[in-house]
């Protein structure tokens, strides 16, 4: 089987509108978690948010591509672009034939669903753009991104809640590492903060109303963001043959359902993604010096998940360290593995660890090296970034250094 | 005599715990009732519909003070609270 390394990274998030803006807000620790402002956003009982502040999509889209894309694609389209750019990839001949995206979301075309609806049941109207359909498929991002390069070979959506973008890129580690695909874009990309997806997380009652602290006794809920991260998994030998700079190799992926509850999740589930993924790479547990957590600053997401840590890494769970940065850029629901994964690649490749922002005060189920308030420089060879979906669906990923 | 806003709540909590309402104490704690996060969070979501009102709960914060939901007295006081405000 193949090797797969990373060549290439974007993202827009609220942290930032590209990896070096994101890299530099974790490392000042910054949080990008405020008062949401969009149509109606006045009747949420939810009110604050971490939106993409001065995104322009005139700016990263053509204007054929602006019809046809939602929020949620316009984040993806721009993201593309960035990575692709950096691995300095020309998708031409054999390579564009067999080349493939997936992306994963959760809400897709959430925005134009809203104004949609809003359209047809507040307004009256009897109505709606001709294009309603094409940009709120879930599959709009995928098909946007293949489309700006060319890329002819597998391309699809992922769709698994807060575990999209882990499975979108585990299965694009997946076929690059099988030689189904030379080089695949995986991410995830995500835009649910408008009036009617707040609305529907409310009703769960799982929303902070004044920030998100995991891993901390005093945290209340989660917070959502908005945005996108895509990377270029290319397999090791096609990337080494052009002389490209690789960011981390992926080395292990698991995927599994807990198959018990919708909302409640299991340690049980958690900690085998996480040993499965270690398993895939053929690593020992005390290979790995940082997990990008879950970390959703719910009650029970961040009890279960140090619980399934300490189940898998024994006493070696007290070495490593581990951070939450959905409490500085928020929960981006389907796009929030692949913002995450910038943490990991800034942990490897600067050496630098992302912090938990907003940390105050120590819970004792939650007693491991939480990274509290501060980012901080460290040399770490493995990584894991964790995802538990509602619905019990968990997947892991490991990567190294190359 | 228990109040109509009483037994509209007793027959919602009975009919989520899938007992007669003639079951339903008021000195039940929600754990006896067979309560768990997602059953009461369906619970207050039609007792806010029954009654027009917000109830102020946060599922990660069970224990704060906004809301007591130690038993079915109390949560039928913390609604007619409510109930009593909006008027």
């Amino acid at each position: 089987m193949g090797r797969v390394v990373i060549t290439g990274a974007g993202s827009i998030n609220p942290l930032g509108a590209s990896v070096a803006e994101t890299w530099a807000a974790m490392q000042a620790g910054r949080c990008a978690i405020g008062p949401m402002t969009f149509q109606d956003s006045e009747r949420l009982s939810v009110q604050i948010g971490a939106q993409v502040q001065g995104f322009a999509p005139e700016d990263h889209l053509t204007r054929a591509e602006l019809g046809f894309a939602d929020r949620f694609a316009q984040f993806a389209l721009a993201s593309a672009r960035q990575a692709v750019a950096e691995a300095g990839l020309a998708f031409e001949g054999d390579l564009a034939a067999r080349s493939g995206v997936v992306i994963g979301t959760a809400g897709g075309g959430l925005t134009t669903s809203d104004e949609a609806y809003r359209a047809v049941y507040a307004e009256g109207k009897n109505r709606v753009h001709p294009f309603t359909v094409p940009r709120l498929m879930h599959n709009a991002a995928a098909s946007l991104v293949g489309m700006a390069f060319g890329l002819q070979g597998p391309s699809f959506s992922v769709s698994t809640a807060c575990a999209s973008s882990n499975h979108a890129m585990g299965l694009a580690f997946q076929m690059v590492r099988s030689g189904a695909a030379p080089v695949m874009l995986a991410g995830g990309a995500e835009a649910m903060l408008c009036f009617g997806g707040i609305k529907a997380w409310e009703g769960l009652r799982v929303m902070s109303a004044d920030g998100c602290r995991p891993f901390s006794a005093d945290r209340n809920g989660l917070v959502q963001g908005e945005g996108a991260a895509v990377f270029v998994f290319e397999e090791y030998e096609h990337a080494r043959a052009r002389g490209a700079a690789m960011l981390a190799e992926v080395v292990g992926f698991s995927m599994g359902a807990d198959a018990a509850d919708m909302v409640m999740p299991s340690v049980e589930g958690a900690a085998r993604a996480m040993a499965g993924a270690l398993s895939d790479a053929g690593l020992a547990p005390e290979a790995v010096g940082y997990i990008n957590a879950h970390g959703t600053a719910t009650a029970a997401n961040d009890r279960t998940e140090c619980a399934a840590v300490r189940k898998v890494f024994g006493a070696h769970a007290d070495r490593l360290m581990i951070s939450s940065t959905k409490s500085m850029h928020g929960h981006l629901i389907g796009a929030t593995g692949a913002v995450e994964l910038l943490a990991c690649l800034m942990a490897l490749g600067e050496g630098v660890i992302a912090p938990t922002a907003g940390y105050r005060v120590p819970d004792p189920d939650c007693a491991l090296d939480v990274v509290p308030n501060e980012a901080r420089a460290a040399r770490v060879d493995v990584v894991l970034s964790n995802a538990f979906a509602f619905g019990g669906l968990n997947a892991v990923l490991a990567l190294a250094r190359v | 005599m228990a109040s109509a806003v009483a037994d509209e709540i007793i027959a919602i909590i009975a009919r989520q715990a899938m007992l007669d309402p003639s079951e339903v104490r008021l000195d039940m704690t929600l754990d006896e009732l067979g309560f768990d996060s997602l059953v009461l969070v369906e619970a207050l979501f039609a007792i806010e519909e029954k009654f027009d009102v917000s109830v102020p709960y946060n599922a990660n914060e069970p224990d704060e003070a906004d809301f007591d939901i130690s038993s079915v007295g109390a949560v039928i006081a913390g609604v007619e609270a409510l109930v009593a405000a909006k008027a």
